[in-house]
């Protein structure tokens, strides 16, 4: 059996808002294997959000541990979780959040850079051209729709060959058709890199194209449901 | 190399994208600011300099009351330096032939060795060519040389004989011109040029009679020897011997350039603080806009050192970018500058230098990193979690201790412009309480503005807008009022203060001064101003001497840090004595002598001096006075009006102690202006000739032209200030333009018309600009109170003028500065503005 990539042990989270103490998250706890793709499904304000800042190493747990490939993130600094991060996981954001100040291709290229990559170029090019925007590598991302400038976020999350992708309602800000189509290219990345995949998202649909749903309400976790085989 | 590609890459965006517009333009400003007075300073320091090697006939001059010691000399030849002697006395000259007492006149004859000048050239008069012919030489044994003045008030030409004491001279030529200290008003009479060999034998030099003894020194051969020769001079010289060198020279011209210069590098540092602001304001404008983008830099793993890194080098770049922008402009101004100051600065200038040029460069860069790094740290720790959160809070720059680097550069270089301590502390306070008091007080009014009754939705929102951010409304009209103060403070004060000093005049003040009037002459000369002003005129007597010691001890000027305080106390004074304290003194310690008479009645000290040579009353002063010595102690401190242009005195006897001295008398008098002045001031030379009269009249007027350039001048360095405060008040308002863009939208959808919105807008930097013009118009109507009623004790007169040029310019400049800056935020359509902003 392989060692799980991503392990979540009684994860708390606890904000002192006003006078009483609010918690976000309660004692949460599960592994994820490498390969799935994992759906965080809940209603507004169930604490997936603040999960997944957790398990990413942006945040830090009130009580509890998160053990990123084995390594557990509270014995690192944040210069340390940034430096797992750019040598572990990829991001996909329900904003886009593209640099307003760079092409779609410089996005791309941003991760490999901070990471020292000589070929930053040349794998951005590879990587646009794969999510079908070779011919859009000059543009600047407020010239692109929202599914564009989502599947510019999908080549720079991938390439950087992470090992887990983490997606926060990534078709949140998309019409219907726009968001079909960058889940599908998602999911085919992510077969085909055997990546795995964590994802955040209310969209049921995008939900049951996982293997496995943790649902989350009022910030404990409520369920794990795997699926025998995914859609 | 990656950050600098990307730094580079995010910058050009930044660019284009115009967010970098006012923290260039706050570079280049203040780079502007200080490099035009820096260059301009150098420039002109350089070519006094070099001017005044010329005049001195040296690089430096060791004078002395009595002959100067060989070894002076001798040392100065041992280290490879070149020394000649030099002595300079007056004594009345005569035309050979002439009647007795006719044609007589009192020369500054300066006798000189071999090798003179070391400096310069002594250019004769040559019929052939205008400019004079360069004498090869001194004049030889048994030759005189005068100048043309005195040639023509002599009557004499080449082969004539003169008189000299006891001896008689041919002249053997005409000077046109020759290296000169003008050391005061004492030394412009006509002068002779003579061979030092000669002076013993015309018998001259007796016990009292006044010379001074020279050595002229310079390093011709330029290779650094001077200075460890005036080190070692510095500690032979005796007192009563003294060391000139160029910084000693024409001290009217230099002060006056000195103070300008300082003043204009003061006044430039008003427009620093203001980009200094303006800076802050945009970096922090910057932080907000750039949040997301560090969060995402830190998510995809760049540390926080790496993100810092990258962000510092944007800023760096724009600073070298700016820098040289701003070099372009002071480079500019500072030519600028040398033809506003005209004459004063007139004379071959050297090309501008480097060292201003890094200097500017040092300021904008420091500045700009001074007062972005704050925000630049705060950014560089952004949560990554905002790539999910965007909720969360901004990260502030860490208080006022983070601008403790900005502060630093400021309060250096207003140290460096200063040049000491004090006068720095001052302008720091000062510039610092002016910006606070202003900014309080636009605080204040802006919440008095809520009373106001306000119709129309446009008046309230204009208002609200104002009322809404009362820090960053308040540090606008404060800056804005600084600015827009400082022109009202050279424009219209400065006018009223010049025009008021000129009727503060009293109408009979003296026109001339007469100085070196001798005993059996007084009657004559009062007859002869009796004739032409119709009324008596005071001459009063003086005898020269030294000050020896104090309290038995005796003085050691090397005590005095303070080198005008030491050159005071060094030369001689002109002492003089009166029974009755005249109108224009006043006691402001110990008493009048009344009617006691003697030495035990004391003497009276001028309050001024006696502070600067550190005496007090009661001490004993011991005087030289032509070898006779005289002790007295201080029984009155008096204050005088000097510029009463009345003969006045720093010392002065009670009567029956100089009588017996060697005497000259001075006096002043108002000569009718006018053609028949001319006459009858030609006929009184001629019946007077030793007598020197001084026209005041001519020297006030030199005063005043260069006060007018100097003046423009610093008006013109002052419009950099205004500028400042434009500046401020544009990085105000991109601080608030996503704001006003949020705002914009929402009012639109509410069913509000772009011309409302302009409406409101406009309205709002209308009040903005009549606050900070009210502010300005009160601020300089009370700088230009208390410094008639204080500094200058002239009366003050009210001007309007002040009040109507301060808020109707205010408003205007500052509501058509706002238009331009906002007029883009009503534009967009108002949901995309709510999608991207909301």
């Amino acid at each position: 059996m392989t060692a799980p990539i991503l392990r979540a042990a009684r994860l708390t989270k606890i904000v002192t808002s006003g006078e009483a103490p609010l918690t976000i998250l309660d004692d949460v706890t599960f592994d994820v294997d490498p390969g799935a793709s994992v759906a965080i499904v809940g209603a507004s304000g169930s604490g997936k959000t603040t999960l997944l800042g957790l398990l990413a190493g942006l945040d830090r747990p009130s009580d509890g541990e998160v053990w990123l490939d084995g390594v557990a993130l509270s014995t690192q600094d944040e210069d340390a979780r940034a430096a797992s991060r750019q040598r572990l996981l990829g991001f996909v954001f329900q904003s886009f959040q593209l640099l307003p100040a760079l092409t779609a291709q410089e996005n791309v290229m941003l991760p490999l850079e901070l990471a020292g990559a000589a070929d930053a170029t040349a794998r951005a090019a590879e990587w646009l051209d794969r999510v079908g925007l070779a011919r859009r590598r000059t543009h600047y991302p407020k010239q692109l729709s929202g599914g564009e400038q989502q599947r510019v976020a999908i080549a720079r999350a991938f390439a950087g060959e992470p090992k887990l992708l983490m997606a926060d309602e990534p078709t949140g800000n998309l019409d219907n058709a726009s968001g079909v189509e960058v889940a599908d290219l998602m999911f085919r990345l992510n077969r085909e890199r055997g990546t795995t995949l964590l994802l955040v998202t209310h969209d049921a649909g995008l939900a049951s194209r996982c293997t496995r749903r943790l649902s989350l309400a009022a910030g404990r976790l409520v369920g794990d449901e795997r699926a025998a085989e995914p859609v | 190399m990656q950050s600098l590609k990307l730094a580079l890459r995010m910058l050009k965006r930044d660019w284009r994208a115009g967010e970098l517009t006012v923290l260039i333009a706050a570079v280049v400003l203040a780079v502007g600011s200080v490099g035009t007075v820096a260059f301009f300073a150098d420039r002109v320091k350089t070519a006094l300099t070099r001017q005044a090697n010329l005049l001195l006939g040296a690089d430096v001059l060791v004078s002395g009351d009595r002959a100067l010691p060989a070894s002076l000399a001798d040392e100065a030849r041992r280290r490879g330096l070149a020394a000649t002697p030099a002595l300079k006395f007056n004594s009345m000259v005569q035309r050979v032939g002439a009647d007795a007492g006719a044609g007589a006149v009192l020369a500054d004859v300066k006798a000189v060795g071999p090798g003179y000048p070391l400096r310069g050239a002594i250019l004769l008069v040559d019929g052939n060519a205008p400019d004079g012919t360069p004498a090869s030489g001194i004049p030889p044994r048994g030759q005189a040389w005068p100048d043309a003045r005195l040639a023509a008030r002599l009557g004499v030409g080449v082969g004539d004989s003169i008189a000299v004491g006891e001896s008689t001279l041919t002249v053997g030529a005409v000077v046109q011109q020759e290296p000169e200290v003008a050391s005061g008003l004492l030394s412009i009479g006509p002068r002779l040029l003579v061979n030092l060999d000669d002076v013993p034998a015309t018998n001259l030099l007796q016990p009292g009679n006044r010379a001074t003894w020279r050595l002229l020194v310079a390093d011709l051969s330029n290779r650094d020897r001077l200075d460890p020769y005036l080190k070692w001079l510095s500690a032979e010289l005796k007192p009563g011997q003294r060391m000139e060198n160029v910084r000693d020279l024409r001290p009217e011209i230099r002060q006056t350039l000195e103070r300008a210069d300082q003043f204009l590098g003061l006044s430039s540092l008003v427009a620093v603080v203001l980009a200094a602001v303006a800076v802050a304001l945009a970096a922090s404008r910057y932080l907000r806009r750039h949040l997301d983008t560090a969060a995402m830099l830190r998510c995809f793993g760049a540390s926080r050192a790496r993100t810092l890194a990258l962000f510092v080098l944007q800023f760096a770049i724009v600073g070298l970018v700016a820098s040289a922008a701003g070099l372009l402009v002071a480079l500019a101004g500072q030519q600028l500058l040398v033809v506003l100051l005209g004459s004063i600065a007139a004379g071959d200038l050297p090309a501008p230098g480097v060292m201003p040029a890094l200097a500017a460069c040092a300021t904008g860069i420091l500045l700009l990193l001074g007062f972005a790094l704050p925000p630049l740290i705060a950014l560089a720790g952004a949560p990554p979690l905002r790539v999910l959160r965007r909720d969360l809070p901004r990260p502030r720059p860490g208080g006022i201790l983070a601008y403790a680097l900005g502060a630093s550069v400021i309060a250096a270089l207003i140290g460096w412009q200063a040049q000491d301590a004090k006068t720095g502390a001052i302008v720091v306070a000062g510039i610092g309480g002016l910006l606070a008091a202003a900014a309080l007080t636009a605080w204040i009014l802006v919440v008095l503005l809520k009373r106001l009754p306000q119709r129309g939705v446009t008046w309230r929102f204009g208002l609200a807008n104002l009322r809404r951010r009362p820090l960053a409304s308040s540090l606008q009209i404060g800056a804005l009022a600084l600015g827009l103060m400082a022109l009202l403070l050279l424009t219209v004060v400065r006018g009223d203060l010049m025009q008021n000093w000129r009727a503060s005049l009293p109408p009979d003040a003296p026109n001339h001064f007469l100085v070196n009037v001798l005993p059996d002459q007084v009657d004559g000369v009062r007859t002869a101003l009796k004739a032409v002003t119709g009324a008596d005129t005071t001459l009063f007597p003086m005898v020269r001497g030294r000050l020896v010691a104090v309290n038995g001890t005796p003085l050691d000027t090397t005590t005095y840090s303070d080198t005008r305080a030491r050159r005071l106390a060094e030369r001689e004074f002109n002492l003089s004595w009166a029974s009755e304290l005249a109108k224009t003194n006043r006691i402001t310690a110990g008493a009048w002598f009344g009617a006691a008479t003697g030495p035990d009645a004391g003497i009276s000290m001028e309050e001024g001096i006696a502070n600067q040579l550190k005496l007090k009353l009661g001490d004993a002063l011991t005087w030289d006075l032509a070898g006779a010595t005289v002790t007295a102690k201080i029984t009155s401190l008096r204050k005088v009006e000097w510029d009463s242009f009345r003969p006045n005195f720093f010392t002065l006897f009670a009567p029956g102690v100089l009588e017996s001295m060697s005497i000259t008398y001075l006096g002043a008098a108002r000569i009718p202006e006018g053609p028949q002045s001319a006459a009858w001031l030609s006929s009184f030379v001629q019946q007077f000739p030793n007598v020197l009269a001084i026209d005041v009249g001519e020297i006030i007027h030199q005063v005043q032209a260069i006060m007018e350039q100097v003046a423009r001048a610093v008006e013109f360095v002052f419009l950099f200030t205004l500028l400042g405060g434009l500046l401020v008040l544009q990085a105000a308002i991109a601080a608030t333009q996503d704001e006003r863009r949020f705002d914009a939208a929402i009012l639109r959808t509410l069913g509000a018309s772009q011309a409302q919105l302009r409406a409101a807008q406009v309205a709002e930097f209308l009040v903005l600009g009549a606050l900070a013009g009210l502010l300005a118009a009160a601020g300089a109507t009370a700088i230009g109170y208390v410094l008639s009623d204080r500094v200058f004790q002239i009366p003050f007169a009210w001007n309007p003028l002040v009040w109507i040029y301060g808020l109707g310019g205010g408003s205007v400049v500052v509501t058509l500065a706002g238009w331009l800056g906002t007029r883009g935020t009503a534009r967009n359509p108002p949901l995309e503005v709510i999608r991207q902003l909301g």
